[in-house]
């Protein structure tokens, strides 16, 4: 039964506020309903600002769309050709999560075509047509992509197929409803004639646009919850993809760039003539806080940039350093004046009712993106305009930046937008397109700017360090009776803002995801306090919920083992009121064999949690060497996503998203010393690596609730899992990030314990040999794998 | 001058030599399928073939190369093992962002030619160097498998 | 009795002030004049770029990212910190307006401009045996140098340490009063050899062990000591552990490239004498040094007897992509970290993959157990520079555990010098605190 949705929809929506509780309110009561795409058509428009020309560079200069596009194109996300060809505009940017796939099947399942029949190209940038509707602006980030397009794509494809099949019925004069849709080809039942798209257009494009759009029931999906291959790994397998940093043109020349080390600091001299010695070095470029050095090739640039000696003035910055931010987050949530985040019954009188309480305080790191293609833009500035070529998460905020830069109106800005090697938040801020076009400006040819891996790590936008002080109160059963949290640290919002957030507003994402949480507390309080650092914080994958659900996850485990019961059972105590959550948690706790017996020193633990939308549980069961070294043995995950439009995309963000979050929990912390940022790359910034990777399990539980986010609840699951299952094997508890392994070691081990380490990739069959080791060695622990085996 | 033979085809390139042969592949010759991800050796994202070994091309200085032939991502597909590899690594959905692909490609293909039964202390021995930020490795794993077995 | 008294009394007297006549009398400063012969001009410029080369002034006169001969490099000693003054040619915070007569001073008896003792970290009692002709030509290039601006920092020693005069008796024991004697009965090839290697190469400054008052022990002249964290290792012409079993080309290989076939590559202090200061002599110098070398008669080093082993069974059972099927087999976690970020370079049979330098087979520094250089190189990485380029290697220190280094240093001793190390973690602790 074919029903009528009404939604969330693309377009005319406020910019502004990115609160998680309007996000909450937005996908909950739903939007206007205004068919995003169509606005176009009935505003009767030719084209958007800006995409024709960029749809032409993307598309290689042929038929796909544009002003020059012949044919049918019903609004922003579908142009069909006269010759059959289907091209689909993508309103969020490809980087990794698959989303030119999953935005493709929502079209195509509707539009009654096979991915096999299309190509996509990326959307130019144009608020009014490819405005994300829970950011409320054209861009890519907070796992929304799919829960704003759920329903808008699909009634572009439904609206869209509506009109070819009504051209094809007015052309054989029958009626509509006696024509079906099939991979492009409308057929008509009763006579078998067919019609392909192709053959439609033009009378396609006369049909009105209709009113009420009616999308299939998901019963009847095809593509939709079926795995589908993603359009963009063939590319990507023969090294055919492009990425921002792959751009070549005609003329092009190299910058490499380097900025001064000094957190803020400025350009105080330089003799360029070294550089310019250097044989391939065409220009030198001063900036306001670096120099460029530019060259036929990349090489000279570097090669260039190293002769030179360049004096720097330091600025008021050069004492700014991680130990005193630390002990700054410290003070201010000793003394601080915390903003309410949420409050829910009487804190007070659980604290009184308590048979006893449990505290502890998390400490986390500033963290950067480290993105495997480095940061790189490159820019044309000639006198009639400014073009672009960049992998953005933010294509308007680029267009923005380089008009204001330019002095060009915003449509004399052209931005061509490409595949990224990785966002993870990185790409949703402007400042690589603010210097690329401030070095552009400088000289007549097209300039692509790279940084090295070592200006990538350092002058990145850091996700904020934390100082998170969380306490419960426990009744005489050892179940909650009050839960606090105050969180402190930056404002990312502030620092993303253009005018910063007013002190005193809260900043949800500093909250988000221990606000709320999947238990059900008898009381509840939860505030920020604010203390922005003196250096520049940005989004990072997962957001609030990879910095809070590691504090509360790790601290439920800390309630549970104050309260003397098993971490899962303790939990599911707590999520009565929660079946999604609890059945995810089931579900992982079930198939990661929870509660059977381990060898010494190892343990597993558990994560829960409901972020962007989705559901997952994750266990980790990790062994720890006498050295202290951390050794992964297994990793068995839950989710619910609701329905989910990918099942491949779905665990390979889980599994990605997972190892993502273990790299940060396991090594990555960004320290400052001297103003200067203390790490370089892959050496002193290190990434976790294939063989420290066990075997994976993603368990998706059915679901035909709307689609959640997915691309960065994994990243949120690792860090508490892994810290629970170090518990669980060493009866350590770990509270800052990333985990000090030193601490791990068992004191008065040899250099003899350094060879002991089970090997990884045979982690599986290790655990069969286990013979009736206990799990805990601490006689002080109650018995974990005892009271687990209630479950 | 320095002739290099990539691909099957010979180029001759203008360009010191000690520029590493990265660089001479993306920026002079036009190949941009083998990336930059760290230029230390870290990462292997810049991963191509020199007589059919991996190297690291972001630290091999072009002077060294000779006249070995290098292969690239762009060609590797033309090997059997590469296309093998290739095949394998689309049957189990392995890339993300793809951007530290052509490196596991090309490193995954030289340890298939040289151990077609690959263990998994082998794929560790072989692929830890490296990196993929998207988190890609239970596939890398299952995909050198797969592409064993075939 | 009160004769004996007086008498005492009067010794006592004499030798106060004998000491106090030591210590107290200002240092002379001898008139140099220019000898016979001596280029001028550009010519001696250039004699004084390549001489002050050879003597790797700028080594220690450059802090790290500060200007060259700007000085402010610290030595961190177990009683304060030592800063290099600024050797440019600025008048106020530099030499600019020394004498030659002072800067050969200076140069031969450590004295500063004002008559001060100079502390030995300045390699007088080696540049003592420089020519006067010589540390003028080095005067005369560093004073075409740009002048800096740049005050050295103050020493903090302590007490008694801050006393310069305390080091004339250090002089009195250790400083030659003499310049380089020629040996008639060598070539003049020894000759020339073993005047870069001790007056101007300075290379027992680090080489020759020192005595408990900071002398050079040239009793085991070349035989190896430790310098802040890293051993300069045994350049006698012991075959175990010297340079005896070395072929010359290897030696003269090692001193101008900073490697050599099958015997490893400089690191530390090393790698930055080849970088600023060996590299840059002629091949007749270096081939020189290298005939000096082979006089020094052997020696057991100071340190450890850990002779090379250049045929060690593990890399003959190594490809250079997989080790040994064993070690593969344990997986142990220096075989982990050695496979994620060393192999990709190292290559497990020793012949390194992009670089010759990368090559681990023979190096001196995978044969020694205590693993000192080892742990310091992959603590703090290395960086060479070649006349064909940078070669470098990235520090891991920031990133990997007490743990894992020492995990890691074992497995590269075990596997590329077939020893059998205990490198515990706390070594490690311990190497990182230089
Ligand atoms: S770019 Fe060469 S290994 Fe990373
Ligand atoms: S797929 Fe993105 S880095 Fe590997």
């Amino acid at each position: 039964m074919a029903k009528k949705i009404s939604g969330p929809s693309y377009g005319l929506l406020e910019p502004g506020d990115l609160s998680v509780t309007s996000r909450r309110r937005f996908l909950q009561g739903g939007g206007a309903g205004l068919l995003m795409g169509f606005v176009w058509l009935r505003n009767g428009k030719a084209w958007a600002a800006g995409e024709e020309p960029s749809l032409k560079v993307i598309g290689g200069g042929d038929n796909n769309g544009g002003n020059t596009f012949q044919g049918f194109q019903p609004g922003g996300f579908i142009r069909i050709a006269g010759d059959g060809k289907i091209t689909f505009i993508i309103p969020n940017t490809e980087m990794g999560q698959g989303i030119y796939t999953g935005e493709s099947m929502l079209i195509a399942e509707e539009l009654e075509v096979g991915l096999d029949q299309i190509t996509v190209i990326p959307a130019p940038p144009n608020e009014q047509l490819y405005q994300q509707p829970i950011l409320k602006s054209q861009a890519t980030g907070g796992s929304t992509s799919i829960r704003g397009a759920w329903i808008p794509l699909r009634q572009a494809g439904a609206a869209a197929r509506t009109m070819l099949v009504a051209a094809a019925a007015a052309r054989w004069g029958v009626p509509a409803g006696e024509c079906t849709a099939e991979r492009a080809v409308v057929k008509h039942g009763p006579t078998g004639r067919t019609l392909g798209y192709g053959e439609l257009v033009d009378d396609a494009s006369k049909q009105t646009v209709p009113a009420d759009i009616v999308l299939k029931d998901p019963k009847d999906f095809k593509l939709v919850g079926k795995p589908a291959k993603r359009i963009d790994t063939p590319s990507k397998v023969n090294g055919s993809a492009l990425y921002g940093i792959d751009v070549r043109l005609p003329g092009m020349k190299i910058a490499a760039v380097e900025v001064c080390p000094v957190v803020d600091g400025k350009l105080k001299d330089v003799d360029t003539r070294p550089a310019r010695a250097v044989p391939g070095v065409v220009d030198v470029v001063k900036l306001d806080n670096a120099v460029a050095v530019i060259g036929d090739h990349f090489w000279a640039a570097r090669q260039g940039l190293a002769a030179l000696d360049i004096n720097w003035d330091n600025g008021s910055k050069e004492n700014v350093s991680t130990q005193r931010i630390v002990e700054d987050l410290k003070t201010a949530s000793e003394v601080g004046k915390p903003v309410m985040g949420r409050t829910v019954g009487d804190v007070a009188a659980g604290f009184r009712n308590a048979a006893k309480t449990v505290e502890a305080v998390y400490q986390l790191p500033f963290l950067a993106h480290a993105t495997m293609e480095p940061i790189n833009t490159t820019v044309h500035v000639r006198p009639d305009a400014c073009e672009i070529w960049v992998g953005t998460q933010a294509p308007t905020a680029v267009q923005k930046a380089a008009a204001d830069l330019t002095g060009l109106p915003v449509e004399k800005v052209i931005v061509n937008n490409y595949m990224i090697g990785g966002g993870f938040g990185r790409r949703l801020i402007a400042d690589s397109i603010v210097q690329a076009v401030n070095i552009a400006k400088q000289v007549s040819y097209p300039v692509k700017v790279i940084w090295t891996r070592e200006q990538d790590i350092k002058h990145d936008l850091f996700r904020p360090a934390y100082y998170d002080h969380i306490k419960a109160g426990l009744g005489a059963d050892g179940m909650p009776t009050v839960f606090t949290d105050r969180v402190t640290g930056g404002s990312v919002l502030g620092s993303y803002l253009p005018k910063g957030l007013p002190e005193g507003v809260l900043d949800t994402d500093a909250i988000e995801g221990a606000a709320e949480t999947p238990y059900d507390f008898p009381a509840t309080q939860v505030d920020w306090v604010r203390k922005d650092p003196p250096i520049k914080v940005n989004w990072w994958r997962g957001v609030g919920p990879t910095h809070n659900v590691f504090v509360v996850e790790s601290f439920i485990d800390e309630m549970a083992q104050a309260a003397g019961k098993d971490p899962v059972e303790y939990r599911r105590a707590l999520l009565g009121k929660n079946p999604r959550a609890l059945a995810v948690l089931n579900l992982a706790a079930e198939k990661a064999g929870w509660g059977e017996k381990l060898p010494d020193r190892t343990g597993r633990g558990i994560s829960l949690h409901d972020s962007f939308g989705s559901y997952l549980a994750v266990v980790l069961e990790t062994s720890v060497s006498p050295a202290g070294e951390v050794k992964l043995r297994r990793i068995t995950a839950a989710v619910d996503c609701g329905i989910n439009i990918n099942p491949n995309s779905v665990k390979a963000q889980v599994e990605g998203g997972f190892v993502f979050g273990l790299s940060a929990a396991l090594y990555n912390g960004i320290t400052l010393a001297n103003g200067q940022v203390e790490q370089n790359n892959f050496n002193d910034y290190r990434q976790i690596r294939i063989n420290e990777i066990p075997p994976f399990e993603v368990h998706i539980v059915a679901s035909g609730e709307n689609p959640g986010g997915l691309g960065e609840s994994g990243t949120v699951s690792a860090a508490p899992s892994l810290g629970n299952a170090i518990f669980a094997a060493t009866g350590v508890r770990l509270r800052t990030l990333p985990f000090d392994r030193e601490e791990l070691r068992q004191k008065g081990s040899d250099g003899s314990v350094l060879s002991m380490v089970a090997p990884v990739g045979l982690a599986v069959a290790g655990l069969a040999s286990s013979d009736g080791a206990k799990t805990s060695s601490d006689p002080a622990r109650p018995d974990l794998s005892l009271s687990s085996e209630m479950v | 001058m320095i002739s290099l033979k990539i691909n099957g085809q010979s180029h001759d390139v203008d360009v010191p030599g000690d520029m590493p042969l990265l660089w001479v592949l993306r920026d002079v010759v036009g190949l941009t399928g083998t990336k930059f991800g760290c230029g230390i050796a870290q990462c292997g994202a810049c991963t191509v073939h020199i007589d059919g070994k991996p190297v690291r091309s972001c630290v091999m200085n072009v002077s060294a190369v000779g006249d070995r032939p290098i292969t690239t991502v762009e060609a590797v597909g033309e090997t059997p093992a590469g296309k093998k590899v290739q095949e394998a690594w689309l049957d189990l959905e392995v890339v993300q962002c793809g951007y530290c692909q052509s490196g596991q490609v090309m490193s995954a293909t030289a340890l298939l030619t040289r151990n077609p039964r690959p263990s998994d202390a082998d794929i560790d021995a072989a692929m830890a160097g490296n990196i993929c930020r998207c988190g890609t490795y239970p596939r890398i794993r299952a995909a050198i498998k797969k592409a064993a077995e075939v | 009795m009160k004769r004996w008294g007086l008498a005492l009394l009067a010794v006592i007297v004499i030798l106060i002030v004998a000491v106090g006549a030591f210590l107290f009398i200002p240092h002379r400063l001898e008139e140099v004049s220019a000898p016979q012969g001596m280029p001028t001009g550009q010519a001696l410029v250039q004699r004084g770029e390549y001489l002050a080369r050879a003597a790797d002034c700028v080594a220690c006169h450059t802090a790290p990212g500060g200007k060259q001969y700007a000085g402010g490099l610290p030595f961190k000693l177990p009683v304060g910190t030592i800063y290099a003054p600024n050797i440019t040619p600025d008048k106020r915070s530099g030499i600019g307006d020394w004498s030659d007569a002072e800067f050969v001073r200076a140069m031969h008896h450590g004295v500063g401009k004002n008559g001060e003792d100079l502390y030995p970290a300045f390699p007088y009692a080696s540049y003592a045996l420089m020519t006067t002709e010589d540390a003028l030509a080095v005067k005369a290039y560093l004073f075409t140098l740009a002048p800096v601006q740049a005050d050295t920092p103050a020493n903090t020693l302590k007490f008694p340490f801050d006393q310069r005069r305390l080091m004339r008796f250090w002089k009195l024991l250790f400083l030659p009063g003499h310049r380089f004697q020629p040996d008639n009965g060598k070539s003049p090839d020894v000759n020339r050899g073993a005047y870069l290697v001790e007056a101007l190469a300075h290379c027992g400054e680090c080489h020759t062990p020192r005595n408990f008052m900071y002398g050079l022990d040239n009793a085991h002249k070349f035989a190896g000591a430790v310098t802040e964290g890293w051993k300069a290792y045994n350049i006698t012409s012991s075959k175990t552990a010297g340079l005896g079993d070395w072929s010359d080309q290897q030696v003269a290989d090692y001193l101008s490239t900073g490697h050599a076939d099958k015997r490893g590559s400089a690191a530390g202090n090393m790698g930055e004498a080849v970088s600023l200061s060996l590299r840059h002599l002629t091949p007749d110098d270096i081939r020189s040094m290298v005939a000096y070398l082979r006089t020094i008669p052997s020696q057991g080093t100071a340190t450890t007897e850990s002779a090379v082993d250049l045929d060690p069974p593990a890399l003959k059972a190594s490809t250079p992509y997989s080790p040994t099927p064993d070690e593969l087999q344990d997986a142990s976690l220096g075989l982990q970290i050695f496979q994620s970020a060393c192999a990709s370079c190292h290559a497990w049979n020793g012949e390194g993959l992009q670089s010759p330098h990368a090559a681990l087979i023979g190096s001196q520094t995978a044969n020694d157990p205590e693993g000192t250089n080892l742990i310091q190189v992959i603590l703090r990485g290395a960086k060479l520079e070649t006349n064909q380029g940078t070669i470098a290697m990235p520090a891991f220190g920031k990133a990997y555990s007490d743990a894992e280094i020492a995990a890691v240093s074992n497995y590269v001793i075990a596997h590329f010098g077939n020893k059998k190390p205990a490198i515990t973690p706390e070594d490690v602790a311990k190497a990182r605190a230089f």
